[in-house]
């Protein structure tokens, strides 16, 4: 790599991080003005409307007021750890978005800058920070350290509420990560490869991952509300059982930092939602946005940035899901969770993997290309599939109610 | 499983968790066409269906007669009745022997506002009113002295049917 472009890379990357970070934590502030407001509408309220235009700055408000609060730290709490743990939480989350492409590619350029001179970017510069080789896997791991984070905090408080609220969060965000890497899984069997380009650009190729692998979707979703902790399984947190949960000794900016962590979290699992199942920055039935960027010029740029709206869209959409569900759903007991966790996601996604390893096995013997009709031809299998599974689960034959489990007992 | 559950008999379509999920999702989308309750309170105090109830029994107002004084007798039975003991009556008697308060403070943060005291008060003096925006910066300014009762001016409280007073 010559010093051009090296300087071109650090440049670039310098300029990603930026943005993306800036991006995501007004995102944040957007994500939990539309849940405030959003709950109030679907409860008939107005919400927040008083501070700037709608209530648009209402959090900028609250963060100020965060940030002048005073900082309590309990007495018996283990300090070092209580500071650190909403620091693991926020980096954590924040960490996720690293590997999430949110636009079609720039092209190369070889320009000439004031103070750091003649700057070099061979090939499209991709519109992700960083285009890890592990892709996925990256967030998988991860999105597993944002529950020490939340661990750490209940332990370090001393507190037995918190304390309880950290037990909870471990064994559930561990019980369900397992369904979550378990769907993605039959990702990887379609797509060949782990990074989030890849996978994209093989969807554009095909069809949605939504239609080739609906039950994976499904269960990835399901998987993500225990995974960002949010209703109905927000039972780290459960307010009705155990005041705040983990952050319950927490105050002023550390309660806050939990708080953007959370919504970070949403964020990023709403955009990988959008990435891994929905095309990411793909833009439907359209293929002029596939095109290799090459020049500067006006349609490459307006490409770029319509892909880029059709992805904030994407993700917009799957985090107003999470809000409504959040605002619809009442709190799963806990044994309800684990159960499941453990004892429906997690066979359902096993035995999934397997009719679509076979299913991916027979399309290649029959010797299919990956175009459209590929996608179609596994929709096809997905259809029964996903029939099977509401039959199952809605007609208590999986997913026992209290009442058939009762009568199975006696 | 160790926890045992209270179970309900429920209908299977009640008990069905995914038809459930989405009848609820669906309520709460209905919801968001809804229009909003919410009365935006500091601009607006009253909506059309919704006003202060005339029985209403807030801030305290002492009535006063043609002269600017007021009503109150001292005759001590508001201080006798009052359950919270927050009214503190100094009476005084003027060279015609006509008895007034030498002092008369109602502490509006002990008072429960139970309207006992207007019920009681022969001369229809004291009242509760139909007010309840009486917030202050310090504690000490919640202590109403005479002057400050006379000097309110909204509405008193109808504690009963004017029509029917005896409530028969
Ligand atoms: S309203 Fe009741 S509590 Fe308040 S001053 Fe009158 S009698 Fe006392
Ligand atoms: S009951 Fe009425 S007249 Fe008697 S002391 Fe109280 S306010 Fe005065």
């Amino acid at each position: 790599m010559t010093p051009e472009e090296l300087k071109g890379l650090l440049l670039v990357s310098s300029i990603k991080i930026g943005v993306v970070f800036a991006v995501i934590m007004i995102g944040v502030i957007m994500i939990i003005w539309v849940e405030r407001r959003g709950s109030a509408l679907l409860q008939d309220r107005l919400g927040p409307n008083r501070v700037g235009p709608l209530g648009l700055l209402q959090n900028v408000a609250d963060g100020l007021k965060n940030f002048t609060k005073e900082e309590v730290m309990p007495l018996q709490a283990d300090p070092v750890i209580f500071v650190m743990a909403p620091m693991m939480s926020f980096v954590a989350a924040m960490l996720l978005f690293a590997v999430v492409p949110f636009a079609a590619p720039l092209p190369p350029f070889d320009v000439t800058l004031p103070l750091i001179g003649h700057v070099v970017h061979e090939g499209p510069v991709a519109m992700v920070i960083a285009n890890l080789p592990v892709g996925f896997l990256f967030i998988l791991a991860v999105s597993s350290i944002a529950v020490y984070g939340i661990v750490l905090a209940g332990w370090s408080s001393n507190s037995k509420y918190a304390f309880l609220g950290a037990l909870r969060a471990s064994a559930q965000m561990i019980s369900y990560e397992i369904p979550l890497a378990m769907s993605l899984v039959v990702v990887l069997l379609l797509a060949g490869n782990v990074p989030l380009g890849d996978i994209i650009a093989f969807q554009q190729q095909t069809t949605w991952f939504v239609f080739a692998a609906t039950l994976s979707w499904l269960l990835f979703h399901v998987a993500t509300f225990a995974e960002t902790n949010r209703m109905p399984f927000d039972l780290a947190e459960a307010e009705a059982e155990l005041v705040a949960g983990f952050h319950t000794e927490y105050s002023s900016m550390k309660f806050a930092m939990f708080f953007i962590a959370e919504y970070t979290g949403l964020i990023t699992m709403s955009a990988l939602i959008a990435t891994l199942f929905f095309g990411g920055w793909d833009i439907p039935f359209t293929t002029w946005d596939e095109q290799e960027a090459t020049n500067w010029s006006f349609g490459t740029l307006f490409r770029v940035g319509m892909t880029n709206l059709f992805f904030i869209g994407k993700t917009f959409f799957f985090a107003w899901v999470y809000i409504w569900v959040r605002w619809t759903v009442p709190r799963f007991r806990f044994d309800q969770v684990m159960h499941l966790g453990w004892k429906i996601l997690l066979p359902i996604s096993l035995g999934y993997i397997v009719v679509m390893a076979s299913a991916v096995l027979v399309l290649e013997r029959l010797g299919m290309v990956h175009d459209w009709k590929y996608g179609m031809a596994l929709f096809a299998v997905n259809v029964p599939l996903v029939a099977l599974c509401v039959f199952g689960l809605d007609r208590d034959r999986l997913l026992l109610g209290a009442r058939l489990r009762s009568q199975a007992e006696t | 499983m160790a926890i045992t559950v209270k179970v309900m008999k429920r209908p299977e379509h009640e008990v069905s968790y995914l038809r459930a999920t989405l009848k609820g999702l669906a309520l709460t989308f209905s919801h968001l066409l809804r229009p909003s309750v919410t009365m935006q309170y500091p601009e607006q105090t009253a909506t059309d269906d919704w006003t202060l109830s005339p029985r209403w029994r807030g801030t305290h107002r002492m009535l006063t007669d043609e002269q600017g004084r007021s009503k109150c007798v001292a005759c001590g039975l508001c201080p006798q009745i009052c359950p919270a003991n927050c009214i503190k009556l100094v009476p005084g008697e003027d060279e015609q022997g006509n008895r007034y308060p030498l002092i008369y403070e109602i502490d509006e943060f002990r008072c429960v506002f139970c309207g006992y005291c207007q019920e009681v008060c022969p001369e229809e003096a004291i009242h509760v009113g139909v007010h309840y925006e009486n917030a202050e910066y310090e504690r000490g300014r919640f202590v109403y002295d005479l002057e400050r009762l006379c000097a309110q001016t909204h509405p008193v409280s109808t504690l009963w049917d004017p029509s029917d007073p005896k409530g028969q």
